[in-house]
């Protein structure tokens, strides 16, 4: 079975609630939609206090090529504009909705009808790429960029096939599965969608083997789509990154940044992404819900919430059986590439895939020892980097060796830290020589 | 015999001709440098702290060696070794030291733990830098000063060092040379370098909060909270400007009044080294009836019915080490930044 070729870890799955169906969470009594949803410029906000909106009514325009515009996911008054703790930790500009009812925008097709590609014959790649942007979506597996700019190849580069991201490799997350479980024509027809976009005629979907049935079901569905392949991957951690899933399923390898994925052919979106994209385009629904699963060891009902963006997070583990008692630390996102959120207050946003709740013992981190040299991090990491040096030199805050080692490169996927015999928080330091690097990098291109 | 008077013949050629290269060799590649830059090295301190923004003490003696070239020293100051060194630096070099105010780092924030509570603990490596990546950090206060000490690893002089009971970074004045290695490694712009001010006296916002008023009231009891009532008690110096929601003393225009002080409803504002402000008019009678006590031992030279400096002066000595205590010593606050 295929995988990637470099490093890779198989941390413990822990999918508690695979198999759950998909539940709607009920809405919210307060919405706040955080304008900073995506990477890139943040959305500008173009209602003030006291303008009534819909579900489905602009909130922020984006602020940019590469931004997202934002929508209200619920209807009622904005009651401020105002700053609000979100996902980031920090406290950035945000609009707040009081909730009234539950009225839509008349022009979003709210019937639950499949509609194909065929039935839209007047759809050509530009008028979908448009309507794209125009619904906000961004990458829904937790990357969050705007998906548009992908699907404008940059001059010269051609698109030669999609490949749709459904590994779902973080343990303990499994809404990209039950989406698939319960959404697969939707999703065929988002497919079809974007590889009309970019002009491809191949599309792989990588999905890995420990979703079975999701596998079948969609090998079975896709029979009526020639274009589209299933390839089952061999579970193997980080194979969700983007280089590491091209190099697992067409077996290509993306050279060191400036080079893109489309540098080698690929475009790559996730699973959540392209049911995204088939509302937005066939519904004219833009990107106000998503599913999101509420896991942990203790919570009572793990499940996969469909809930609205702008929900707080309190409320979803509420419908999951109300926040465990022994509660150490609250995740947004899965547990390899999350972050721990200080507030249950926070809002869910777009990159929203899940929220983990782990317990006290869990949540301690287990004292560091010094390195032993077993250059087991080295083996792990799928970039091919030497992280105990990259983490050893960002400490010292040696930034010019840390650019020459690649730091940037680094894909922050955690499997280095996981894999420390000696629990040397080796990603700590490497994010921040990661970050200081990119900052002097970037100091150093705008003065030319 | 033979054979040794050949060994000593052959290398005495090859060590002579080596010599030869190795003079001709000498000339011709010879770097000279200016005998200057060697001279101004040994004035400074050595510290290699790198507060001059050159790389350690041999990379500012060039440069002011250049800089002498041009005819002025103006932009170029050793801060550990003050004026002094930069005098005889400009000594060498035949030129005027420009009088540079030596300044002392000052930690911008007093939001101790009772003030403003740790709601979460932050669980990774110990360092402001990498908790202040992660967002707002272990408060709520996304400005405050962090606790983790990477301005004390910066110190090479050990004059800043994070008090365990306040979480918060403190200066020893007495110790800190202005050098401004902590103020570049806080992420978080917290310390700011300012003179050190007559008698050591400054006035200074002890916050670097820039929410507005009622997000700051939340977060920390003694935030600044922008309201302004400072910048209108100085509106005859015009030394405290607004900047987004934080009010800011110009050391420069700042006379030492400490209306501010006095005017601002948050605490934000502290006076350092300051004698204590004279009792007011309410609070005589109680200073006045503290006097026969003090008086009763001694039972001499009469106190008079206030108790200010310049009495206290002739007062006897058991009663003036008491009062002088509370009027000149400053060790207390100094430790206090
Ligand atoms: S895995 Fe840990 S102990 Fe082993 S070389 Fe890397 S940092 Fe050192
Ligand atoms: S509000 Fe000001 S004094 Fe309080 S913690 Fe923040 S920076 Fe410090
Ligand atoms: S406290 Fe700051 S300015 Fe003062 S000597 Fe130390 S590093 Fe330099
Ligand atoms: S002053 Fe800055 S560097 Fe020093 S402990 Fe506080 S946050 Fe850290
Ligand atoms: S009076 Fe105090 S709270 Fe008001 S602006 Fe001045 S320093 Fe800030």
């Amino acid at each position: 079975m295929k995988t990637f070729r470099i490093g890779g870890v198989h941390p413990a799955e822990n999918k508690l609630s695979a198999g759950s169906p998909i539940r709607e969470a009920a809405l919210p009594k307060q919405a706040i939609f955080s304008m900073f949803q995506h990477i890139g410029a943040p959305a500008k906000p173009v209602v003030k206090k006291g303008d009534v909106v819909k579900v489905g009514t602009l909130l922020g325009e984006a602020g940019g090529f590469v931004s997202a515009p934002i929508y209200s996911s619920v209807s009622g008054k904005v009651s401020k504009v105002d700053v609000a703790l979100d996902a980031s930790d920090t406290r950035r500009m945000a609009v707040y909705v009081d909730v009234e009812g539950d009225e839509w925008e008349e022009s979003i097709d709210r019937t639950p009808d499949l509609v194909r590609l065929e039935d839209r014959p007047d759809l050509d790649a530009q008028t979908i790429v448009e309507k794209i942007k125009q619904a906000g979506i961004v990458g829904m597996g937790g990357a969050t960029f705007p998906c548009h700019v992908k699907l404008c190849p940059p001059p010269g580069q051609k698109a030669e096939c999609v490949i749709i991201n459904a590994v779902e490799c973080e343990p303990y997350l499994t809404s990209d599965h039950s989406l698939m479980l319960e959404k697969a024509d939707e999703i065929l027809v988002g497919v079809s969608l974007i590889m009309k976009a970019v002009n491809v005629d191949r599309a792989y979907i990588g999905i890995e083997n420990n979703k079975p049935d999701a596998i079948k079901l969609m090998q079975e569905k896709a029979k009526a789509y020639p274009q589209i392949e299933i390839v089952p991957l061999k579970v193997q951690y980080p194979q969700g990154g983007e280089k590491q899933l091209i190099d697992a399923v067409i077996g290509r390898q993306v050279p060191a940044p400036p080079a893109i994925p489309i540098s080698v052919g690929a475009v790559v979106q996730n699973v959540g992404t392209a049911f995204a994209i088939y509302e937005a385009v066939m519904k004219n629904k833009p990107l106000i819900s998503r599913i999101i699963t509420v896991t942990g060891k203790s919570v009572k009902n793990p499940s996969n919430l469909l809930a609205r963006l702008g929900t707080p997070f309190s409320q979803l583990i509420d419908e999951c059986g109300g926040l465990p008692a022994d509660t150490g630390k609250i995740i947004g996102g899965g547990p390899m590439m999350g972050k721990a959120l200080i507030s249950l207050d926070i809002p869910m946003t777009k990159g929203s895939s899940g929220l983990l709740v782990m317990n006290e013992k869990e949540a301690r981190r287990t004292a560091p020892e010094a390195c032993i040299r077993c250059a087991k991090c080295v083996s792990v990491c799928p970039m091919g980097l030497e992280p105990y040096l990259l983490a050893k030199i960002s400490s010292q805050y040696m930034w010019e060796e840390a650019e020459k080692e690649d730091i940037v490169s680094c894909i922050e996927c955690g499997s280095c830290a996981f894999t420390c015999p000696s629990h040397r928080p080796l990603l700590d330091n490497i994010r921040l020589g990661k970050s200081t690097v990119m900052g002097i990098i970037r100091e150093r291109a705008a003065k030319k | 015999m033979n054979v040794i008077l050949i060994a000593v013949i052959v290398l005495g050629v090859v060590g002579l001709v080596s010599a030869v290269v190795l003079f001709l060799a000498s000339k011709k590649f010879a770097v000279w440098e200016d005998p200057r830059i060697q001279q101004v090295s040994e004035v400074l301190p050595q510290a290699n702290c790198g507060g001059c923004g050159y790389p350690g003490c041999s990379g500012f003696a060039s440069a002011c060696v250049k800089a002498a070239e041009s005819g002025s020293l103006s932009d170029l100051n050793c801060a550990p070794g003050g004026q002094a060194v930069m005098e005889q630096v400009a000594g060498i070099l035949g030129l005027k030291a420009s009088a540079a105010a030596p300044k002392v780092a000052v930690v911008r924030c007093q939001g101790t733990c009772d003030v403003r509570p740790h709601g979460v603990e932050f669980d990774g490596v110990h360092s402001c830098k990498i908790q202040n990546m992660t967002g707002m950090g272990e408060t709520q206060c996304l400005y405050g000063c962090l606790g983790e000490g990477d301005c004390a690893a910066a110190c090479l002089f050990g004059a800043i060092k994070v008090n365990p009971a306040t979480r918060i970074a403190e200066v020893d004045e007495s110790k800190c040379t202005g050098c401004g290695a902590c103020a570049k490694s806080c992420p978080r712009g917290i310390i700011e370098l300012i003179p050190q001010g007559p008698k050591n006296r400054k006035v200074v916002v002890l916050c670097n909060n820039k929410d507005k008023g009622a997000l700051a009231t939340k977060e920390c009891k003694v935030s600044c909270i922008g309201c302004g009532k400072c910048v209108k008690v100085c509106d005859k110096f015009e030394a405290i400007t607004l900047g987004t929601n934080l009010a800011h003393i110009d050391p420069d225009k700042c006379k030492m009044c400490r209306k501010c002080e006095e005017a601002c409803p948050r605490g934000a504002i502290k006076a350092f080294n300051f004698p204590p402000r004279k009792p007011k008019t309410e609070t005589a009678p109680v200073a006045s009836a503290a006097a026969p006590k003090a008086e009763a031992p001694v039972a001499k030279a009469p106190v008079a019915s206030k108790p200010e400096a310049p009495v206290v002066k002739e007062a006897p000595a058991p009663v003036a080490p008491v009062v002088e205590k509370k009027v000149e010593t400053p060790k207390d606050n100094e430790t206090a930044v």
